[in-house]
């Protein structure tokens, strides 16, 4: 089975990160380095990216045939996608264990979603 | 030669090319990559040179070649060309040995237990299937960096087990079987179920699962699970004709057309699995063939043998438990005994928190009530399960039921 583990910041998560001092957040990042690596030699990642800065985001919408350009930041969202792993895991149990090694399940919010298959019916 | 033909050439001949390659140096991980490689040269040059007269003999020298490469650029990345030195061949000659105990033996080697499922899978596709990583990433559409990093540390980790080209004890075998049973059957499902999704020139997992499972067969013609296997994979796709509508939604078996259906494949499976019936030792495998087997013969949804569909249900959850067997045999319970018995039951099974979470239970519910005539509530139990499957194509279905103006009671 496919899982999105999908992490979440706020402004506050920011502000504990922006906090930190240069050995803390290594640590950090070191944790990520090996939560890569674990999840690599198990053949569970498919992929994990880190997402831009949400000020850097731009909001699409066509109306009419036209298209709209909304360029951030986006004073309404309290909370902002930081970043994504998508895995293949066993089962959903897995998948919850991964993302509690995921720093930010400490700090802000990481969001665990089934991927949609083809399978099915029969 | 065209390419086709050549891929297909080569795929029979990928684990003989390993197996002998093993038996003369034993480094799984060089000499599979030795392998592929050997492989990908032929797919370049054989259509356009022709198919040489040898072509075993061809792929190996190829391969051998290929390996003392990889060794050499490896020894100069390291700075260690002693390791070379002792990589030279176990013997110059390699022992007699049937290519088929080589396929066994590569199988059992690359379903390791040391190995989680989804790198059993692509090795065993790349190492015995012949695949190239490019093309079991597209399958399983997948980055193929990510497959090629599960294959490599597939290997790595083999190498770490300690274990080696050889067929493991008589005692652990029919565990390490059944590890190649489960693999295998991944890879049908992968392939069957697929058949609806974005298809880009994947390669046809379906076949490739099957042609696998008659390699092992002929290896272990007395194994009822592997004949059980076998008879299942033919007994399904036999279906798969009708199986999908022109716009791609998929029909349930109640409601194909039957004349679709491949009547020599069915033959085969029937033919199959009635013999490893009549011999063997029962197995999950051979149960859920039977129960295939039974739809099968049905000419019309309605002529089928429910009560012998339950029977083959109630043995298979005493062999093999589990949330879609119990869920399975409710259905041909309500099918022979009422729909109202159905629903006893499924409300007695959800006591189990397996099966409380199991994003069917709404699914069956739903049909049940439906067959009972609650119209009202089997549309909510429709719409419950269509919000709570991860299956696309049953997404679809289950919301085009809950949709419809009027249930009618089947």
């Amino acid at each position: 089975m496919k899982y999105m583990l999908l992490i979440y910041h706020n402004p506050e998560t920011r502000k504990i990160w922006e906090s930190f001092s240069d050995a803390e957040r290594a640590e950090g990042l070191r944790a990520y380095a090996a939560l890569n690596e674990d999840l690599a030699a198990s053949g569970e990642l498919i992929v994990s990216q880190a997402l831009a800065d949400p000020s850097l985001g731009k909001r699409i919408a066509v109306r009419n045939g036209r298209t709209l350009i909304t360029d951030g930041p986006f004073a309404e969202v309290k909370e902002h996608l930081a970043g994504f792993f998508l895995l293949e895991c066993d089962s959903l149990e897995r998948a919850i264990a991964q993302a509690a090694r995921i720093p930010e399940a400490e700090l802000g919010q990481v969001e665990v979603r089934p991927i949609m298959v083809y399978s099915g019916l029969e | 030669m065209t390419v086709p033909d050549v891929e297909a050439v080569l795929r029979g001949l990928a684990p003989q090319t390993l197996g002998v390659l093993l038996r003369r140096y034993g480094d799984f991980d060089t000499c599979e990559d030795a392998v592929q490689e050997a492989l990908l040269a032929a797919v370049e040059q054989w259509p356009a040179e022709g198919r040489p007269a040898n072509p075993l003999g061809w792929l190996i020298t190829v391969a051998s070649r290929r390996r003392i490469e990889l060794l050499r650029s490896e020894a100069a990345r390291r700075r260690r060309e002693e390791s070379v030195a002792a990589r030279e061949p176990l013997q110059a000659d390699p022992p007699s040995g049937s290519a088929g105990d080589d396929t066994l033996t590569l199988l059992l080697l690359c379903c390791h237990p040391s190995l989680p499922a989804p790198s059993q899978v692509a090795l065993t596709l790349r190492a015995v299937g012949g695949l190239s990583t490019a093309e079991i990433a597209r399958a399983f559409l997948m980055p193929e960096a990510t497959v090629a990093q599960r294959i490599s540390r597939a290997k790595q980790r083999i190498k770490a087990s300690g274990a080696v080209f050889e067929l493991p004890a008589q005692g652990e075998r029919s565990e390490r079987v059944a590890a190649v049973l489960r693999v295998l059957y991944l890879v049908f499902n992968e392939g069957y179920t697929a058949s609806s999704g974005p298809a880009l020139c994947r390669v046809d997992l379906t076949a490739e699962a099957m042609r696998l499972t008659r390699q092992l067969r002929e290896n272990l013609p007395q194994d009822g699970e592997v004949a059980g296997l076998l008879a299942l994979m033919l007994l399904t796709d036999a279906r798969r004709p009708a199986r999908t509508r022109p716009d791609g939604a998929l029909v349930p078996l109640a409601e194909q057309d039957r004349r679709l259906w491949n009547s020599a494949a069915i033959a085969e499976g029937i033919a199959l699995i009635t013999e490893a019936l009549a011999r063997a030792p029962i197995g999950p495998y051979q149960l859920q063939a039977a129960i295939a087997a039974v739809h099968d013969e049905a000419a019309r949804a309605e002529d089928t043998d429910w009560r012998q569909i339950l029977e083959l249900y109630s043995l298979l959850q005493r062999v093999a438990p589990g949330p879609m067997v119990t869920l399975s045999r409710i259905v041909a319970a309500a099918m022979v005994h009422g729909p109202r018995r159905g629903l006893e039951q499924l409300a007695a099974a959800e006591a189990d928190p397996a099966l409380a979470a199991h994003h069917r239970v709404a699914a069956v519910r739903a049909h049940l009530l439906e067959m009972a005539g609650d119209v009202e509530e089997a549309r909510a139990q429709y719409q419950l399960a269509a919000r709570r499957t991860l299956s696309i194509p049953e997404r679809r279905y289950l919301e085009s039921r809950a949709a419809q103006r009027r249930l009618t009671p089947s």
